[in-house]
């Protein structure tokens, strides 16, 4: 709706969207739209119209920069486009050699966090340990407290560099969990099939 | 067949089945640790080898196989011993199947998020140092500096420094009483050892009497005593030997 108002230098909210601009190149993390709006010292629909316009100006094949809304805020990135140059500069240890044990793990945490080891390992019937110091160490979840009831275990929650790294807007742009196989019914019919074949 | 005598080799492990099942019954052995999957492996090639089916070593090996991993189950899951163990078979059912639903659920879960990873490989982001760990601010209460003075006065005082007074024994000296021995046995001939140390310690009347023995190796007196625990008599030397004489004259 500003679009056009964009050319003419001297719009207000052209100068806004310099200023938030100048906050997200310093940010190493996400920054939200009250973020900005507190260190901008300005009013939220404000930020989000100035977003608006840098989210056009920094998009893919437009800009080596791209302009991204992950985990919770507004965050720069490369373009995929400088995605192979900067394979062959950076790694991104984050999720190299992410075990598959661990991104079970982390699907748990995500979708039942907060929760202690415990209950990670009554889903996946093994312990739950070393998997979860690994994701500890690897910053993808944090701990949030301890669960009164289960004798002062701790409790882990997803941290927003997960959902930063997964290239996730929230934990709510995850699939719904009913809408994920492991239908009740059929489980339970495969186990009365088996059940059927065994001699009396 | 035996299946007890089956010799096996896993990580945890070393030894005859047998062996296994009285260390974890005797809960020495963590059977959580205890891979069941390479019991079974073992099992299956020793039948293997032997190239013919032996039915009661099958049924043994069940048995027995069977018991442990209920025992592993419960070890894995201990608090719900209980509340399981009052299901009907049909309501254990129903819960294994809503188990193994949940599971599944997040099996698939965990597939989508590789799958978004594998999709979000080209995405390129800077992370700043420790992006996202919680800063801590630590706030001290405000604090008094005269007690910080007093607290490293006292740590700067020299401590008192330790007696070891009682370590050492001090003796006095053996020539100490020799000298002392003879200036009585100059005015007096004899005297009796118990009154000449009366009043003295412990440690010196051991002194004495080793001065005392002194004097009689040198042949400087003569010591006498009635019976054990009598008084000991000291004699200056010579003089017993005329009281002898004189005895013996007069008898």
């Amino acid at each position: 709706m500003d679009r056009p108002l964009r050319l003419i230098s001297a719009n207000p909210v052209d100068r806004l969207a310099r200023i938030v601009e100048g906050l997200l190149v310093v940010a190493s993390q996400p920054l939200s739209v009250e973020d900005l709006a507190v260190a901008a010292d300005d009013d939220a629909e404000r930020i989000e119209t100035a977003l608006r316009l840098l989210a056009d100006r920094y998009g893919e094949g437009r800009s080596g920069i791209v302009l991204e809304r992950v985990a919770g805020g507004w965050a720069f990135r490369a373009s995929r486009e400088a995605a192979e140059a900067c394979a062959r500069l950076f790694e991104r240890p984050v999720e190299r050699g992410l075990s598959a044990a661990a991104v079970e793990t982390l699907a748990i945490v995500a979708y039942l966090g907060p929760c202690t080891r415990p209950d990670i390992a009554r889903i996946r019937g093994v312990a739950a340990d070393s998997v979860v110091a690994g994701l500890v160490e690897r910053g993808l979840i944090a701990e949030a407290g301890r669960d009164v009831e289960a004798a002062g275990a701790i409790r882990y929650k997803t941290t927003p560099l997960f959902e930063r790294v997964f290239g996730l807007e929230s934990l709510a742009a995850l699939p719904r969990l009913e809408d994920l196989g492991g239908e009740t019914d059929e489980i339970r019919e495969r186990l009365e099939a088996v059940a059927e074949k065994r001699p009396a | 067949m035996i299946v007890r005598e089956l010799e096996l080799d896993l990580d945890a492990f070393e030894g005859p089945f047998d062996l296994l099942l009285t260390l974890v019954l005797r809960e020495e052995l963590e059977l959580a640790e205890v891979d069941v999957v390479e019991i079974v492996l073992s099992f299956c090639s020793r039948l293997e080898e032997r190239g013919r089916l032996d039915l009661d070593a099958c049924g043994e090996f069940l048995v027995l196989v069977a018991a442990l991993l209920e025992l592993k189950a419960r070890g894995l899951f201990p608090e719900e011993e209980l509340e399981l163990s009052e299901l009907e078979p049909e309501e254990a059912a129903e819960e294994l199947a809503r188990r193994l639903a949940d599971y599944r659920r997040m099996k698939e879960a965990a597939a989508w998020l590789s799958e978004r990873l594998e999709g979000e490989s080209e995405r390129f982001f800077r992370l700043g140092p420790a992006p996202l760990a919680p800063r801590i601010e630590r706030q001290l209460a405000p604090q008094d500096p005269e007690r910080l003075g007093a607290a490293l006065r006292m740590l700067a005082a020299e401590p008192p420094s330790v007696s070891l007074g009682h370590m050492a024994l001090r003796f006095p000296p053996v020539s100490q009483f020799l000298e002392r021995f003879r200036a009585v046995l100059r005015r007096r001939r004899r005297f009796d050892f118990a009154s000449e140390v009366a009043g003295l310690s412990r440690i010196e009347a051991a002194v004495a009497f080793l001065a005392m023995l002194e004097l009689r190796k040198a042949g400087e007196v003569s010591l006498e005593q009635a019976s054990s625990f009598a008084p000991i008599r000291v004699t200056r030397a010579g003089v017993e030997a005329r009281e002898q004489e004189w005895i013996a004259r007069s008898a």
